[in-house]
């Protein structure tokens, strides 16, 4: 069943000036949502989820984010119980503090900090990391109830970046990644804020799904698990 | 221990063409890129390359057009070059959908291209390209405008240096071996990935499944592009005459005769290759799941 055009749930995309919001904008919409680019903390307070994607400096972006007056709506909508969902540098935007190029505040929606790859840990180790790699449940309870449900242990997704999010509290990551002898994490939940270092939008069918399951969640659609199991094209 | 190698269909464009040729040049049309990176999409390509090799500013709002039409439909990362000179020109591609872009000629000319591009857009939108000529010393120079003009600066302490001003990648294309079909040019790629810390793309020269395999094990590189290996398996499954615009050589499209240096290969085939030599990357059986 299609929803007609204007009942289709809204997902508003945070536009704070970087990253490719284009991707993240078609993949809502391939799903079956609507989605507005906007930086308009009106938009985002009035939208069924909102999406901080990002690419970039993590200073820049904070920065950006404050002269748009974004910060205290983002620490709003993450309190809501509304979906906020952080992609690449939109997820280390929730921590706490970054340490890239120095140490830089966050919107502490999530406490932990964001650190550097050391290439020195592993020889060979090409910074940033790119390219497609797996994941892995962390927590005892799989995926089920996340915006990864329906997908396999081990799934590849599409990363670029060369900082991760280390969360105080090992919880809430959802799934983990191994890059050189590395192991982060490369998705978190706590309550409805979610966040994924790799890119859902650019990571294929398997990272549409979690669009799709996003669609699910507020309000049209049809889960990942339910497609699965119907067969359906 | 490192990262799955990437295979990278190199889409050459001309107006609204797919073209491909030999050293960068002698362009034959092969038909609408849409359908092939839609194709190549389907079967497993890790990421997309579109490379406008007029680069004319002429015509420039077609390929934005193509572009954003592409990144609708692909849902894995799609980089984008040819004649990016300004901060503007590369905001314009992002802006269409593009997730990296791949700069050569403005770079050369103004390496703060790649700083300032850098820290406006992050490092890992930017790709440098280098197109490379083995001189009769040994040493590689690096050429711009499609290997046409020579620009004395040599490619590994330029591959270094574009490092450094905040590249996020580097894209090497052998330009001898470009089109031919006579294998990746290893000591090319090892050279450059031996000289710097980020991910390095090769480019150029594949013509069968063992090129590939090479590059892979023993070239240093984090990504593959391949170009005439895919086109022309894929033009001798679909054929679809007339589907070409505007001016060009279509004498392939009429004869159908391909380069007989060539073995062409699906990305499945080249993936399956990859994995039974113990290269990792990302499998095929879970890719694509029509939706």
């Amino acid at each position: 069943m299609h929803l007609s055009e204007s009942k289709a749930p809204l997902v508003a995309i945070v536009d704070y000036g970087v990253g490719n919001l284009f991707s993240v904008k078609h993949a809502c919409e391939y799903v079956g949502m609507r989605a507005r680019i906007t930086a308009s903390g009106e938009e985002l307070l009035e939208a069924s989820a909102v999406i901080l994607p990002g690419v970039g400096a993590f200073g820049d972006a904070m920065a950006m984010l404050g002269r748009l007056d974004l910060v205290s709506v983002l620490r709003e909508i993450a309190g809501s119980g509304k979906p906020l969902i952080g992609i690449c540098l939109g997820m280390q935007l929730l921590m706490t503090e970054s340490h890239e190029f120095g140490r830089h505040q966050g919107l502490g929606i999530i406490r932990g900090e964001v650190v550097m790859f050391e290439r020195s840990v592993v020889k060979d180790l090409r910074v940033p990391h790119v390219g497609w790699n797996s994941i892995h449940p962390d927590a005892a309870g799989g995926w089920t109830g996340s915006l990864l449900e329906g997908l396999a242990d081990g799934e590849f997704m599409y990363f670029v970046h060369s900082l991760y999010v280390s969360p105080d509290d090992s919880s809430v990551a959802l799934s983990t990644t191994r890059y050189g002898g590395i192991e982060f994490c490369s998705s978190l939940k706590t309550g409805n804020v979610s966040a994924f270092q790799f890119h859902p939008e650019r990571s294929g069918p398997c990272g549409l799904a979690v669009y799709r399951n996003l669609a699910v969640q507020i309000g049209g659609g049809m889960s990942e698990v339910t497609r699965s199991r119907e067969g359906s094209k | 221990m490192g990262v799955n190698v990437r295979i990278i269909p190199r889409l050459d464009i001309k107006g609204p063409n797919l073209v491909k040729g030999v050293h960068l040049e002698g362009l034959r049309v092969l038909g609408k890129p849409e359908r092939f990176a839609r194709f190549y999409y389907e079967q497993g390509a890790d990421e997309i390359l579109y490379m406008d090799v007029v680069a004319s500013l002429y015509g420039r709002n077609s390929l934005l057009d193509m572009v954003a039409r592409t990144s609708r439909e692909i849902f894995v990362p799609l980089t984008v070059g040819g004649g990016l000179r300004t901060l503007d020109d590369i905001r314009a591609v992002l802006r269409a959908g593009a997730d990296k872009v791949a700069i050569n000629t403005a770079a050369i000319r103004d390496p703060e291209l790649i700083r300032g591009a850098a820290e406006r857009f992050g490092s890992s939108t930017i790709v440098v390209s280098i197109e490379a000529i083995r001189q009769r010393d040994g040493r590689f120079e690096a050429y711009t405008d499609n290997g046409r003009e020579p620009t004395g600066v040599e490619v590994l302490e330029w591959a270094e240096r574009a490092a450094a001003l905040g590249a996020g990648e580097l894209m090497i294309t052998s330009v001898d071996r470009e089109g031919t079909g006579a294998g990746f040019d290893l000591e090319l790629t090892r050279g450059v990935a031996d000289r710097v810390r980020i991910p390095v793309i090769a480019c150029g020269g594949a013509g069968r499944l063992e090129h590939v395999r090479d590059v892979a094990t023993r070239g240093g590189v984090s990504g593959i592009c391949l170009a005439s290996m895919l086109h022309y398996n894929f033009t001798r499954h679909h054929r679809d005459d007339g589907e070409f615009e505007g001016e060009g050589n279509i004498v392939y499209l009429k004869t159908r005769e391909s380069l007989s240096k060539i073995q062409d290969a699906t990305i499945p085939q080249l993936k399956a290759s990859l994995q039974a030599h113990g290269v990792p990357c990302r499998p095929v059986s879970t890719v694509y799941a029509p939706i």
